[in-house]
């Protein structure tokens, strides 16, 4: 019944979402420098966490290991650029190609472990990753401890804007394809088959879904995603080294998803924003103890939007639309955001 | 052979300090099914109020003491207030509620002891054990304490009905709540039982790898992996695991790889026992019914 009264105005819908999308090209227009860079970050995270949520919070499939996909795609797009000459935006599809096959195959054998095993596999990559960056057979690609320092790319066809400004725009074109492509994917009987082997795999199987063959090919995916945004990351960052890449990324990552909201493609954006500039706002807090802080606000979040910023945004939208009673509002959000459990 | 006994002797060593840590992991996940990421730091924070203790004067053995006591106290405490509130929520939820507590643990342990490597105090004698050549007496004292708190924990789980209780509370919650335990503090004890643990394999790592507020980001990964190597609900495996993982770490960085990879072969191992044997070494394998 809700959802017919949220699909209901699909034109509404797209209106908000082109003025969000006027308002994201207006940006950086409006602000400095540093900031149009930081609002870059904000959307390269976006991407990471629409590509990781479509793994873990779609498919159920817990990856503390992100972060090593990220590296990958920014070392493919560092390595093309600073060794073969490629134009940088060329760099992008190799990234993602490299990173769905190392997805896809880091699948296969995630496909026998569930829960913490697979968190603790996937995460032990992530760990792995700066060591495999320095090693020394590799050194000559990857420049070792010292990295590879890329040019920034100055705006085409004569353009009359800064270097930054021009890597926005480009990113958030990047952006929008990619969120796109990722809302048809989830919308259709593919994202049903994905969201069922979540749900029950069991039942999912007798319905005939592949189950090995849609785990490996969402780890795939959402690898590419992750791959992509690596690049862009590069690119924006302008440098890449194997301690840029730590766990500790790859944890953020996955904070980034249950802050905005797990299983739901606008908390990408949230989640982002989230990892981007709460630890800055933690600093101006206390100078001494900045994590601590940062820790309280995680703890606020969790506590206070359970269902991610995605979700609180959702039930305080139900509640202006007149859908009063809490019990009602609460059940049309856990549709959207939470895993059914069926016994 | 003299140098392969003593990578194997200096691999038991680590491997005692993995396994205490992974010992405390099991801990909080046989009675409450979640692994504890702030584990490691709650040790860390545990390792400082002792180093306190012992720097303004009061004996190892009564600070140790002390430590361990309050450390089950904070355990109880963090429990009731701040893994409560999530307790229905989903898994993905309590893990950030860990990451957070594991930032704020390290954060407020660096604001207040400061960033600068502390020595702490071994209780054990400088020289050698027996005169042996390949491990020190500290070493040899940490696995002893480690197997003793192993002991002390399967006659407590297996003989006790407070430990009865507790398994009980963490495999069946709504039927032992119809039983008569009392589910939310058995959670609560647990915890308190993985942070008295845990300070054990604080103080005992402590004068190894020296005091600083990350002295166990890298410990904390092996134990994970000694924790799920062993299999995860099995204290014994646990602490197999752990010298399992500390001994092959070490054989392969000297034989096989070299030390810069040994990390990412060691990683690579653990995750091939997994692929084959998907609950650990000696995990329980559950069946669900349908």
């Amino acid at each position: 019944m809700f959802n017919r009264q949220i699909a209901k105005s699909p034109n509404r819908q797209i209106a908000g979402l082109a003025v969000l999308l006027a308002l994201a090209i207006a940006l950086p227009f409006l602000v400095s420098n540093y900031r149009v860079f930081q609002l870059n970050m904000v959307l390269v995270y976006a991407i990471v966490l629409l590509g990781l949520n479509i793994l873990t919070g779609f498919n159920g499939q817990i990856s503390l290991g992100h972060g090593a996909f990220y590296a990958i795609g920014a070392y493919v797009a560092a390595i093309l650029m600073d060794h073969f000459g490629w134009p940088y935006w060329t760099t992008l599809p190799a990234a993602g190609v490299v990173c769905f096959a190392f997805g896809f195959l880091f699948g296969l054998p995630a496909l026998r472990l569930r829960g913490h095993y697979l968190a603790l596999a996937t995460f032990a990559l992530a760990v792995a990753m700066p060591q495999l960056l320095k090693y020394k057979h590799v050194e000559q690609w990857t420049g070792g401890v010292q990295g590879i320092v890329i040019v920034k790319p100055d705006a085409p066809f004569g353009l009359k804007i800064t270097p930054d400004q021009w890597l926005y725009l480009f990113t958030l074109a990047i952006l929008v394809v990619m969120f796109v492509v990722g809302w048809n994917l989830l919308r259709g009987r593919t994202g049903r088959a994905i969201v069922a082997i979540r749900d029950h795999p069991m039942a999912a199987e007798a319905m005939g879904v592949n189950i090995a063959l849609y785990k490996t090919l969402t780890f795939g995916v959402s690898a590419l995603y992750t791959g992509v945004a690596g690049a862009l990351g590069a690119i924006v960052v302008q440098f890449v080294a194997p301690d840029s890449f730590t766990a500790g990324l790859s944890i953020n990552f996955l904070v980034g998803i249950v802050i905005g909201g797990v299983g739901s493609i606008s908390g990408a954006f949230y989640g982002a924003l989230f990892i981007q500039f709460v630890p800055n706002f933690a600093d101006q807090i206390s100078k001494a103890a900045p994590w601590a802080i940062y820790g309280v606000f995680l703890l606020a979040f969790v506590y206070l939007m359970p269902g991610g910023v995605a979700g609180f945004v959702r039930l305080a939208w139900l509640r202006i639309r007149g859908v009063r009673t809490r019990a009602n509002a609460r059940s049309a959000l856990s549709e959207m955001t939470e895993p059914r459990r069926t016994p | 052979m003299e140098a392969f006994l003593h990578q194997v002797f200096s691999g038991l060593a680590t491997g005692g300090i993995y396994a205490s840590l992974a010992l405390a992991l099991v801990m909080i996940y046989q009675s409450t099914n979640h692994i504890n990421f702030a584990q490691g730091e709650m040790a860390m924070f545990s390792t400082y109020l002792a180093w306190s203790m012992i720097d303004a004067g009061l004996a190892y053995w009564w600070a140790f003491l002390l430590t361990v006591a309050i450390s089950f106290i904070t355990g109880v405490v963090i429990e009731r207030i701040i893994i409560r509130p999530v307790e229905r929520a989903p898994v993905l939820s309590v893990v950030t509620v860990f990451v957070a507590l594991l930032v704020i643990f390290n954060s407020v342990a660096g604001w207040i002891f400061t960033y600068t490597i502390k020595t702490f105090p071994s209780p054990f004698p400088e020289q050698p054990l027996f005169g042996n050549r390949y491990i020190s007496s500290h070493e040899l004292g940490a696995i002893g304490i480690t197997l003793g708190v192993l002991v002390v924990l399967y006659l407590f789980f297996r003989f006790t009905p407070l430990g009865l209780a507790m398994r009980a509370a963490a495999q069946n919650a709504t039927s032992s709540r119809l039983s008569g335990i009392r589910v939310g503090w058995m959670l609560a004890l647990g915890w308190g039982l993985a942070a008295a643990v845990g300070a054990v394999a604080g103080m005992l790592i402590a004068p190894i790898v020296y005091l600083d507020p990350n002295m166990m980001s890298g410990v904390l990964l092996y134990a994970f992996a000694a924790a799920l190597v062993g299999g995860i609900d099995s204290p014994f495996g646990a602490v197999l695991g752990g010298f399992l993982v500390g001994v092959l770490e070490n054989l392969i960085g000297a034989y096989v790889v070299g030390t810069e990879l040994k990390l990412t072969v060691a990683l690579v191992l653990i995750i091939g026992v997994l692929v084959f044997k998907p609950t650990g070494l000696f995990g329980r394998v559950f069946v669900s019914r349908v």
